[in-house]
């Protein structure tokens, strides 16, 4: 996994509460059998004017200009501002793993669905909750502003806006440390990696014939 | 204080414990399938990380091979699906990239992963094996601790050889006294679920034991281990005894020469210590227990073949009321009905549950010098691997089911969830070996009652349900 310590990048903002996954990937882009290649179809329904399909070329197809990803200003973003309840809907890891490959590294939003949330650290994607007033404020001043960026800090757990005004968001400290170091499940088990080693050593000696290879 | 056989096994396997009690868990044996693998794979691209011990793993392709002749001439290009085909050729190009030992489309080894791993040898006593797919309690017959798991943690094994774990709860299900004849171990499995539900062993690893579990040949005991999952437990498991050690031996991945002995004398310890405690013990009587049929959309919905569906009355609940009602209109049955009247429009003989030879032997004797009947309009028989496919006809037994108007098919899983070709029409009653019953499970609106081979070898050519016992004695 990524870590994440510092991002600094473009913010677009989607006004929109409730966001769900079927709206971040439609259900017709989950056959894959690969966890990258989603971004093109993030958020496909509201970014496109036809019903997309897996293995269409998305270059040819038409776009919905008005959508906030296809606008100029807002291209190459990483940072995602949007309404509550952010990720309902299923547990699919496919949300995420789209957001990751569109280019997004943090969300920020006055809440987050569970699933959405637990998997998105899973996946070296930060989600950041922040009071109402101050996400009403950040859609302001993103609207104001072209070229607009946020600096996201996750060891000093702070938004830092272009006028030096700082956020603090809370983070649980176990999460944070993995991020930091991009420590996945597969990452931290790898730190036990002598641990491993020793258990297979001792193990080998009165079992031999389970190390045979296949 | 003695120690179950699932305590051995777990003591076994633990590399750390952690402080919130969860362990990293040692895991001998990965088995890896098209369906859940791919995403794995492509995780440890992504990461750049390479597989632990690419050894300890076997895959082959079984949930999605098309099974008729055909189509398998032709290898991956034969198949029609396209989504299908792509699942199978991503699973040969990453067994080639990653150098992880496949039995590929076109190789005799090839079938079904839990007919093969103890086919081959790949399974055995003190194991941990893992594999995406919930079945893997299959593999707890050889006393090997056994589940199945999810994609990312597929990739967890790939990369780290362990898995993060909880232990669970040990259960002792007691089948007592002898089985009569003509009862198998799927008749023995769907009794117990009728009995403790389909919830009875949630959170628990469970020993089947007891006389009538001992007497079962290996692949009566891996039907029964196998749906230990449909009774709400992730592992099964049996105790090694002779059979467990005459089955493995000389079977190609199983140890040989002197590592042979030296494994021999420790797979006799692993049985359950005689003061070991079980957190819940069930008795089942084995003279109880009559050929099942599964009438409705759970697998504990289950009855005698000499029984009725059940009236709404015997309901022990709320609950279950609302589910038997709702099961009676899925399954176009009325309370009360007799199980003998239901008729049969597809018969499915297949599947991880039962298509190993002693099932195809099964079905053949039933099927021998008689004809499905013409009401029928498919009866599959569908074997779990080539190499049982080589064997049945070593024997002569698909000429005998072809004979009776059976259809011989390329192993695979074929109609057990359809995600292949092989599937169920609206409104279809089929009579199937496979181990889930639940509403579209084998095509959508399809209508699934689970039986033992024999029992739906019977109900082909009866074209209805049957008592097989009373067919075998005419013959
Ligand atoms: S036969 Fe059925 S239950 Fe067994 S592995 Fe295949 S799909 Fe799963």
């Amino acid at each position: 996994m990524k870590a994440f310590t510092v991002e600094q990048g473009i913010v677009a903002p989607m006004d929109r509460a409730n966001i769900d996954t079927d709206m971040i990937i439609p259900k017709q882009f989950l056959k894959s059998i690969k966890r990258t290649g989603f971004g093109p179809n993030l958020f496909d329904e509201l970014r496109y004017l036809d019903v997309g399909q897996p293995g269409m070329d998305n270059s040819k197809r038409p776009l919905n200009e008005s959508f906030v990803l296809n606008q100029p200003r807002y291209q190459g973003a990483s940072v995602l501002l949007a309404r509550e309840n952010f990720g309902c809907g299923s547990s699919r890891e496919h949300a995420p793993w789209a957001l990751d490959d569109y280019g997004f590294r943090a969300v920020i939003a006055p809440s987050f669905a569970d699933i959405f949330y637990n998997n998105c650290f899973k996946n070296g994607l930060l989600p950041i909750v922040l009071d109402d007033a101050i996400v009403d404020q950040l859609f302001s001043e993103v609207a104001a502003t072209e070229g607009y960026q946020l600096t996201v800090d996750l060891s000093e757990q702070v938004v830092v806006t272009p006028g030096e005004e700082r956020f603090a968001f809370e983070v649980d400290a176990f999460r944070k440390h993995c991020l930091l170091n991009g420590l996945d499940d597969i990452g931290l088990t790898l730190q036990e990696a002598d641990k491993i080693k020793n258990y297979e050593q001792q193990r080998k000696a009165v079992t031999p014939w389970l190390f045979a290879d296949v | 204080m003695g120690k179950t056989l699932y305590d051995k096994l777990w003591d076994a396997h633990v590399v750390d414990t952690r402080d919130d009690g969860t362990s990293l868990l040692y895991i001998d044996r990965q088995l890896l399938h098209e369906v859940t693998s791919p995403q794995a794979f492509e995780g440890l691209r992504i990461a750049g990380r390479k597989p632990w011990r690419i050894a300890a793993n076997l895959a082959t392709p079984d949930h999605n091979v098309p099974t008729s002749a055909a189509e398998r001439t032709q290898g991956i290009n034969g198949i029609a699906d396209p989504v299908s085909k792509i699942q199978v050729q991503t699973l040969d190009d990453n067994c080639n990239e990653f150098g992880v030992m496949q039995f590929a489309m076109g190789d005799q080894r090839q079938g079904i992963v839990h007919v093969v791993g103890p086919e081959q040898g790949a399974t055995l006593p003190g194991m941990t094996v893992v594999c995406g797919d919930s079945h893997t309690a299959t593999h707890g017959a050889f006393a090997a601790l056994a589940h199945g798991i999810g994609t990312s943690e597929v990739e967890h094994v790939l990369a780290t050889q362990c898995l993060l774990q909880r232990k669970m709860k040990n259960m002792l299900v007691q089948v007592n006294g002898k089985v009569g004849p003509g009862i198998t171990g799927k008749d023995i499995v769907l009794h117990v679920i009728g009995v403790i539900g389909t919830a009875g062993g949630n959170g628990c690893a469970i020993e089947f034991a007891g006389e009538a579990i001992r007497d079962l040949s290996m692949e009566g005991r891996m039907s029964v281990c196998n749906m230990a999952i449909e009774a709400g437990a992730r592992v099964g498991l049996v105790a090694v005894d002779e059979k467990t050690i005459d089955y493995l031996k000389d079977r190609p991945f199983a140890p040989k020469a002197e590592q042979w002995q030296q494994a021999v004398d420790y797979w006799r310890t692993l049985v359950s210590d005689a003061d070991a405690q079980f957190d819940k013990v069930v008795e089942i009587n084995a003279s109880d227990i009559e050929p099942q049929v599964s009438w409705g959309t759970s697998p504990e919905m289950v009855v005698p073949v000499s029984g009725k569906v059940p009236a709404l009355a015997q309901a022990k609940s709320d609950v279950q009321r609302k589910d038997w009602q709702r099961a009676y209109e899925y399954m176009g049955l009325a309370p009360e009905q007799s199980i003998e009247s239901i008729q049969l429009d597809r018969v499915f003989i297949g599947s991880c549950t039962n298509s190993r030879i002693e099932d195809i032997r099964a079905a053949a004797a039933v099927a021998k010098g008689r004809k499905v009947a013409s009401s029928v309009k498919q009866a599959m028989v569908v074997p779990g691997s080539g190499l049982v496919k080589a064997q049945a006809e070593a024997e002569g037994l698909h000429e005998v089911l072809l004979e009776a108007g059976f259809e011989w098919r390329e192993p695979g899983c074929s109609m057990c969830l359809a995600m292949n070709a092989d599937r169920l029409g609206a409104g279809e009653h089929c009579a199937s070996t496979s181990n889930r019953n639940f509403e579209g499970r084998q095509g959508f609106g399809g209508r699934t009652h689970l039986v033992s081979p024999a029992m739906a070898a019977a109900a082909a050519i009866a074209g209805h349900f049957v008592d097989v016992r009373t067919m075998v004695e005419e013959a």
